[in-house]
């Protein structure tokens, strides 16, 4: 007798991850690229998020046609976005056999009070965080993997260093309690008190934590794994880039050996410019897309 | 005691070294080629093939590797790990190390929607483990010395040739040790041996 769906099959999928860079596709060469220069996984997407926070309006899921395209392009596997709440591009990209699903703040959501019982899947989802209360949350609908929120499509590395930070450090206030004060802890934070109890066993989260939203240069990656993040996911930054297929290479290298410091100023050389990169206080509020859910 | 390393390039690199410390062995993750020389067994993890391959070129690890496994060190590949050590996979032109006599098939089992967990029986060293499979490849043939240690749905799923053991499976993602503990067995007489 087989079980498929269970938290072992899908939270080690994510496990499987660990140490690699994900990176963002709009089409099967864009794909193809990311699987060459060595990344564990592509999100295929219609725009980058530097071209939806260009472009404005109502972000969707991605047409069909592209993710399939990039499905068939790469033998790595293939994550998608769906909005925050929207059980039907969830269930879509689920029956389109999609590896991982990002219910996601980079496209508008579909639900402002509830996000998915991502439970109801047999496909394992990743979701963004910028607290323990937050992590805690998606833990408790049933996420498999999580990533930090970052500010997504900046360039600017500031808000994923700030909620990677922000993580680690209740997760290590919560390890040091004793059992009598996590209830309290639970009711400040919004968060479900079994998960935060699990948390708290492991002395870390049960499921992997990538960086995500703002990473632009190789040293950004590196950073953020010096951080503690699992892994890494890159959006604009590699085809926003003027050389994308080293800017590739260099990225997966520098999440390789992020303490190699050698290295990482080898590969960080001649990659010409990176993105453009945006000042998070230049952006205005209702277009900060990290204060998308809840 | 022995000294078990991990491939550390990409992947459950943790799992295992948790899986061979609990099991009282040292464990250590080998992230450049020279950490080979001091080691006395190896374990590829799972993780995406196609990546732990390029990051294997990137950092000269190739021959150094192959030559461990010629030598008569034991290796143990996991999933990735399987697809690393196979002599030839179906639809690819060139396989990887080449270390064991068999044919792999990759992500034989479908998408991570088809992932599954199942209870096998391993020969001579369990009749109920509980195998994770994700995205999991399997063999679809092996040459003349190669013993077959378990199948799942008429498909191999984990073999063995002399010193160089492969699964489809995770057996780090769950808290059975034992067919990590064949392998410490392994590089055990593997070590007295080369004494």
């Amino acid at each position: 007798m087989s079980k498929v769906g269970t938290d072992r099959v899908k939270r080690g999928m994510a496990e499987m991850q660990k140490g690699g860079v994900i990176m963002d596709v709009v089409n099967a060469e864009q794909a193809k690229i990311a699987e060459q220069a060595g990344a564990v996984a592509v999100m295929a997407l219609e725009r980058v998020p530097s071209d939806i926070r260009a472009a404005g309006g109502v972000a969707r899921m991605a047409d069909p046609t592209i993710v399939e395209e990039v499905m068939n392009a790469v033998s790595i596997p293939v994550m998608a976005k769906a909005r925050i709440g929207h059980i039907v591009e969830a269930k879509v990209l689920e029956s389109m056999g999609v590896d991982y699903i990002d219910e996601s703040e980079v496209l508008t959501p579909a639900d402002e009070v509830y996000h998915l019982n991502k439970r109801d899947y047999t496909v394992p989802f990743v979701c963004g965080c910028r607290n323990l209360g937050e992590a805690a949350r998606r833990i408790g609908e049933g996420t498999s993997m999580l990533r930090t929120k970052g500010e997504p499509g900046t360039g600017n590395i500031v808000e994923a260093v700030r909620h990677i930070r922000e993580v680690n450090a209740q997760v290590r206030k919560l390890t040091h309690m004793s059992t009598d004060e996590v209830m309290t802890y639970a009711k400040d934070l919004g968060a479900p008190y079994e998960v935060l109890l699990e948390i708290k066993e492991l002395g870390r989260l049960p499921v992997v934590n990538f960086a995500a939203g703002g990473v632009a240069t190789p040293a950004d990656a590196a950073l953020m794994m010096e951080l503690g993040a699992d892994g890494v996911f890159v959006g604009s930054g590699i085809f926003k880039s003027d050389n994308p297929e080293k800017f590739a290479r260099a990225i997966v290298e520098a999440t390789t050996h992020y303490k190699d410091y050698d290295l990482i100023a080898k590969v960080s050389k001649d990659l010409g410019s990176a993105m453009k990169g945006l000042e998070i206080s230049k952006i205005a509020p209702e277009e900060r897309m990290q204060d998308r859910g809840w | 005691m022995v000294k078990i390393g991990v491939l550390g390039l990409q992947g459950a690199v943790r799992e295992h070294v948790h899986a061979i410390e609990s099991l009282g062995e040292e464990a250590v993750v080998v992230k450049h080629k020279e950490q080979l020389d001091t080691i006395d067994g190896l374990i590829l993890p799972g993780g995406e093939s196609t990546t732990i391959r390029r990051l294997i070129d990137q950092y000269d690890f190739y021959d150094a590797l192959v030559q461990f496994g010629k030598a008569g060190n034991p290796i143990f590949g996991t999933c990735a790990g399987l697809i690393l050590l196979a002599n030839e996979i179906i639809g690819q032109d060139n396989a990887h190390l080449g270390l064991i006599d068999i044919k792999a098939v990759r992500n034989g089992f479908g998408r991570q929607r088809d992932s599954f967990e199942a209870t096998l029986q391993i020969t001579g060293i369990a009749e109920d483990f509980e195998a994770v499979f994700i995205r999991a490849p399997y063999i679809e043939e092996v040459g003349p010395n190669v013993e077959v240690l378990a199948t799942y749905d008429g498909r191999i799923v984990a073999a063995q040739e002399g010193n160089i053991m492969c699964s489809a499976f995770h057996p780090e993602l769950t808290d059975d040790n034992r067919l990590t503990n064949h392998f410490i067995e392994m590089v055990k007489k593997s070590k007295l041996v080369a004494q």
